[in-house]
């Protein structure tokens, strides 16, 4: 598969500050590619230095096999995205949002088709009302509206459920994959609800302090006889000491809060319990923790757990 | 270009807002005129109270003096002081604004570059100031012609007074309201400036404001060692020179001459200086933004 977009090197610094660090990844052609990383982690600069709103300190961006900045007009005409909000001209309707984002997308998009576009989100009904009138759910819906008005290859979305309900977070999760599978979209969605990207993502890269922690194929990275085991005991100092010293000095991803992380398949559960008791750990709660969230949190919750071998 | 264009005059003229500025003028004009209906007398005996030591007025020349074109100039005077307040509530809004309501950064990742979409911007907002200044000649002057009629055009100045006949006044408002178009963009393209620079569009408004107000009380300070060190240089100097055009040339036997301006190569300088300030401002307005993260 091709790669869409090829980020090598890539690096900003806002004065004292490096937001982005050394970041490289790749997204291939029809991917969901889920990035993720936890608030100020550097997922929005990232972006913005893909959309051409930050300029990067430094490194290369390639999208559609070209340099983002020698050929930017050329590439954004290719690419839709809602950046963090999907932030409209209120006093204007749905329609009339469209029109002028369609317009500057460079894009002859006739009447009927921007209807389709908004009934394909669900807005055909009022595309005649002012966006000042819409719900959160319904802003966030003509957003996406406007980032795909004008049939990009590319979908660049920022935290794309944001403040949706339960059913407007399944309506945006069944348009994405409509979008991927159906239309053979190409997207890259930054999000916090690690469980949604879980559902929908094929790859995805996690990033801390502007650094790439892991990326990867979601399937590979996160095997679900994997787990990771937070393990609470009397003297979480010593027992840390001690596993060190073990034979399950390898399973140790660090500690975190007022536990000990172990990262073990679920089949050595059994033996893992058994060894404990035979170092004469006094357990006090031993907590298999296996979702995504769990895996991402494992990761970048702590500086020293950056050192986890995959 | 002109698509974008369309769509930034779009947005423009669809925000209530934008005829806040279109209500205040016509407010001005309809109270001054109405004023000047009911009252005209007592507002000429005000003003000939500083002249008539000077000359002898006579009822007839009073009643000739209180026409349409006299009503127009009189306008001018007191408004295009407080244009600037009404054009900037535009330019001031066009960068920060859309920083503000976050549709700043939806727009720069379309297809368009900073520059173009800058030039859009600034020409939106002088085709705006157009607008307004339209409409202010509609009002002021075709108003007050319909109101008042037409007749020799009398301007007050402190080295005498000015006569112009009534043939020979309309196209001096013509070039008039030209050269003030010229001097508001100039405060439009410091408002367009500013809002760069701004994530809301009060803080632009304000310091152009604000920065009109001082430049403004500078280029009328009397002191002497100004005069060539400082005046000459300020923008708000140079605003004025639209009464250039009703000031008229004399014969030997001080009579007017009609077609006349009597300094007009000192009114091109001073457009050529205002000139050179839009494009000082709008250019360093573009060269600022192109470098600019969005981080709105």
């Amino acid at each position: 598969m091709n790669a869409v977009i090829e980020v090598k090197h890539l690096t900003k610094d806002f004065k004292d500050v490096k937001a982005v660090n050394d970041l490289s990844f790749s997204v291939e052609s029809g991917q969901v590619y889920g990035f993720l990383g936890q608030n100020g982690a550097g997922k929005s600069t990232t972006i913005r230095m893909l959309l051409t709103l930050i300029k990067p300190s430094s490194g290369d961006i390639e999208i559609f096999g070209m340099n983002l900045l020698k050929h930017r007009n050329e590439i954004l005409r290719q690419v839709g995205a809602i950046i963090e909000r999907p932030d409209l001209y209120k006093y204007l309707t749905a329609l009339e949002n469209l029109r002028i984002f369609a317009a500057m997308s460079g894009v002859k998009v006739s009447e009927k088709a921007l209807m389709d576009q908004l009934a394909m989100v669900g807005l055909a009904e009022r595309a005649h009302s002012k966006v000042k009138t819409y719900s959160q759910g319904m802003k966030q819906r003509l957003g996406i509206a406007t980032a795909l008005v004008h049939d990009p290859k590319l979908i660049i979305l920022d935290e794309p459920t944001n403040g949706l309900d339960p059913q407007g977070i399944a309506d945006i999760r069944n348009l994405i994959l409509h979008l991927s599978k159906e239309m053979n979209k190409t997207l890259l969605i930054s999000s916090h609800l690690l469980s949604e990207m879980e559902l929908i993502a094929d790859s995805m890269i996690i990033i801390d302090k502007g650094k790439k922690v892991v990326e990867g194929k979601v399937n590979e990275l996160f095997d679900p006889a994997e787990t990771v085991v937070e393990l609470k005991t009397t003297d979480d100092a010593a027992t840390y000491e001690k596993l060190q010293q073990s034979a399950l000095k390898n399973m140790v991803q660090g500690k975190r809060n007022d536990c000990i992380l172990l990262k073990l398949h679920r089949d050595e559960i059994p033996a893992v319990m058994k060894e404990l008791v035979q170092m004469d750990i006094e357990v006090l709660s031993f907590y298999s923790k296996h979702s995504l969230e769990d895996y991402f949190l494992s990761l970048t919750a702590h500086p020293h757990v950056e050192t986890l071998k995959n | 270009m002109w698509k974008l264009l369309k769509i930034e005059l779009f947005k423009i003229f669809k925000r209530p807002r934008t005829y806040i500025a279109f209500g205040a003028v016509a407010a001005i004009v309809f109270l001054f005129q109405i004023g000047l209906k009911f009252d005209g007398k007592s507002y000429l005996d005000l003003i000939l109270n500083n002249v008539s030591d000077s000359f002898e007025v006579s009822d007839d020349f009073k009643s000739r003096l209180l026409n349409g074109y006299f009503i127009c100039f009189a306008i001018l005077n007191i408004l295009l002081i407080q244009m600037p307040l009404l054009v900037a509530l535009i330019a001031g809004d066009s960068i920060a604004g859309e920083a503000n309501m976050g549709t700043l950064r939806l727009s720069l990742t379309k297809p368009i570059s900073r520059t173009d979409y800058m030039l859009v911007k600034f020409a939106a907002s002088v085709i705006y100031t157009l607008i307004l200044l339209l409409w202010l000649a509609v009002l002021a002057l075709f108003g007050s012609m319909l109101i008042f009629g037409t007749n020799t055009l009398v301007v007050f100045r402190s080295e005498g007074i000015e006569m112009m006949n009534s043939f020979d006044v309309l196209w001096r408002y013509v070039a008039a309201f030209g050269y003030a178009a010229v001097a508001l963009t100039t405060v439009s393209a410091l408002a367009f400036l500013l809002s760069v620079f701004a994530e809301n569009s009060i803080g632009p408004i304000i310091a152009t404001m604000s920065i009109v107000i001082v430049l403004t009380i500078l280029s009328e300070f009397n002191i002497p060692i100004y005069d060539k060190t400082v005046k000459p240089y300020l923008f708000t100097t140079h605003m004025v020179a639209w009464k250039g055009f009703f000031y008229v040339q004399a014969d030997a036997d001080n009579k007017t001459i009609d077609g006349t301006i009597q300094n007009l190569p000192a009114i091109l300088r001073s457009m050529g200086i205002l000139i050179a300030y839009i494009i000082g401002f709008v250019g360093t307005a573009i060269w600022i933004f192109k470098r600019k993260d969005i981080l709105t």
